[in-house]
């Protein structure tokens, strides 16, 4: 089903990624061409096939639960765009 | 030299004829040559490079070395390096220092090999043709106004371009094999789950593999005993006994069962393409191999099943280019949520935000049943025709792409019909299992055909038994392109 122009928006919203309104209908057209090509899976009846979502069905590997890794902080924090006292820098976001 | 199989320069090198410093200035002055005209490579980092061949010197000096100590391999630049400028090929990571080593890259530097590089590729993997790349196309070496395939183009150009000896890609729809075909190389996507995705930047998570890309099986193989193996750090890793893929290289084809699906040989398949395949399986029947029919019927829904799943588990995934913690930050915005559409916005080119808005939608709520669960049934329905097809054959084989290698900005600016290069690799990733090209001649404007080759589970070494079988008897993987070489 085609998408709407305030679909666009929802969606452009949830995945926060800003979509101006000069380029909104030129992505709503892109995006409702590759819709319609997903289209096709409607072709084929899947009732009673369990979904797949790993090759060979193996479920997620467990470990103990004992600390194993180290602190990389001053690495991990070193290629941050604005950091302060070992923490991210961000805008405000409590009033 | 530039040549040269890895197991030949291996045997150079212990011989002392040449040294691991002079093979890498000689694969850098390879680069510094071509790289202007081809685009292959991002990042260059000589003095890097040469301290990790001197070190390997010293090793080879001590009979310390491994098959591949001393020899330049060039990486996809999805491969996070430390102190090497990261970027998947975006904007959003233009400015990316690595952290840390990739598994793939502690795998390499413990075998004693040389960072060469970064190679050129699609944004974020996410492509059939390196266009989509921040840093502008690759051009394919056998004709430089064609693509080299994608999303691992600059890897394959450089192998084909003789810029590297070896390189590694990924491969999530075809990114290994498509690019492989359409410039002439062979090229390896293992098992799901052989080679450790920690530190491989993520596309989507269940479809994702890196694997070696080089002029030649035997070297395929030499690679894979690098890359593959299992690592706790990623916990889709397998931990399946450890293999030399080198093993069966020279056994018989005799016997040898090779199932031909008829759905890979219709009206989407161009003819030059069909030709050389089809003299491809000629010759492998006159090395002993069994042609048996299979039938892969759920085939034409792979390309929708793909581009259901692949979008939904990228958006989950690049979710988390947000400007905070690395990577490119918007200079203005009004508050946080702001910050995070304008960096976005800004650092994604259009390929990569249509296929997050894609995955967005269709885990949305409303509509993951009707989407994303579809295309989940759909994929068994996948694993499940190649189950079948696995009891009366040992291979599938058949076309790696429906064309030769097209013009850059022929396809660009249809989305689907550039996903449709993809139609005949993609079912193995949906099913996990593992994929191969080779070269099998030429089609149209002399343009490089591959021959795609899939397995069960587990099965590369049969697969590289059979490529290197072909290549005793057949000559098209030695071809190099025009102008390369003075």
């Amino acid at each position: 089903m085609p998408l709407s122009l305030e679909e666009v928006r929802r969606i452009a919203e949830l995945a926060r990624i800003g979509v101006g309104d000069a380029e909104v209908r030129a992505v709503q057209a892109q995006l409702n061409a590759i819709f319609e090509m997903i289209g096709g899976m409607q072709k084929v009846d899947t009732e009673g096939i369990a979904p797949m979502t790993h090759a060979q069905g193996r479920s997620l590997r467990l470990r103990e639960d004992k600390v194993t890794e180290e602190s990389q902080r001053e690495q991990l924090l070193s290629v941050a765009p604005q950091r302060e006292q070992g923490l991210y820098l961000v805008p405000k976001v409590i009033e | 030299m530039l040549n040269a199989s890895l197991k030949d320069l291996s045997a150079a090198l212990a011989q002392r004829k040449i040294s691991s410093v002079a093979l890498t200035q000689l694969f850098l002055g390879r680069v510094a040559e071509l790289n202007g005209a081809l685009n292959a490579f991002i990042t260059v980092d000589a003095e890097k490079s040469l301290a990790q061949a001197r070190a390997a010197d010293e090793r080879i000096a001590k009979a310390a070395a491994q098959p591949l100590t001393g020899i330049p391999v060039a990486h996809k630049d999805i491969f996070v390096t430390k102190g090497w400028l990261t970027t998947c090929g975006s904007k959003i990571l233009s400015n990316f220092v690595g952290p840390y080593d990739a598994h793939v890259i502690e795998r390499f530097n413990a075998a004693g090999a040389v960072i060469l590089g970064k190679t050129n590729m699609d944004e974020f993997a996410m492509g059939s043709s390196s266009e989509t790349s921040f840093y502008g196309p690759v051009k394919n070496p056998w004709g430089r106004e064609c693509v080299p395939g994608g999303s691992s183009g600059g890897s394959a150009a450089a192998v084909a371009a003789r810029m590297t000896p070896a390189a590694t890609g990924t491969d999530t729809g075809g990114s290994i094999r498509q690019p492989a075909a359409l410039s002439g190389l062979s090229g390896l996507k293992p098992t799901y789950g052989l080679v450790s995705r920690y530190g491989m930047i993520v596309f989507a998570s269940s479809l994702d593999q890196g694997g070696p890309m080089a002029k030649s099986a035997e070297d395929l193989a030499l690679l894979l005993n690098v890359m593959a193996g299992f690592d706790a750090r990623d916990s889709t890793s397998i931990d399946h006994p450890a293999e030399n893929y080198t093993r069966d290289l020279e056994k018989p084809l005799a016997g040898l069962r090779i199932g031909v699906p008829k759905e890979h040989f219709g009206a989407g398949l161009s003819a030059d393409v069909g030709k050389a395949v089809e003299a491809a399986l000629a010759q492998l029947e006159k090395l002993g191999a069994r042609r048996v029919p299979v039938g892969l019927p759920s085939s034409g829904l792979s390309v929708p099943a793909y581009y259901v799943i692949a979008p939904a588990e990228a958006s989950s995934n690049l979710s988390r280019f947000d400007g905070v913690r690395y990577g490119h930050r918007a200079k203005e915005y009004r508050d946080l949520a702001d910050m995070y559409r304008r960096t976005r916005a800004e650092g994604f080119g259009a390929e990569v935000r249509r296929r997050i808005l894609i995955g967005t939608y269709v885990l949305s709520h409303g509509y993951y049943d009707a989407y994303y669960l579809k295309a989940q049934r759909i994929r068994r329905l996948i694993a499940n025709d190649f189950a079948e097809a696995f009891k009366r054959c040992d291979l599938v084989i058949g076309p790696t792409s429906p064309t030769v290698a097209f013009k850059i900005g022929a396809k660009a600016a249809d989305p689907v019909q550039m996903y449709l290069n993809d139609i005949y690799t993609i079912p193995a990733n949906l099913a996990g299992l593992p994929g191969m090209s080779i070269p099998c001649g030429f089609g149209k404007d002399n343009l490089p055909v591959g021959l795609h080759i899939v397995g069960n589970y587990f099965s590369e070494a049969k697969m590289l038994n059979l490529a290197h079988q072909y290549q005793k008897a057949t000559n098209w993987h030695k071809r190099e392109p025009a102008g390369i070489q003075p």
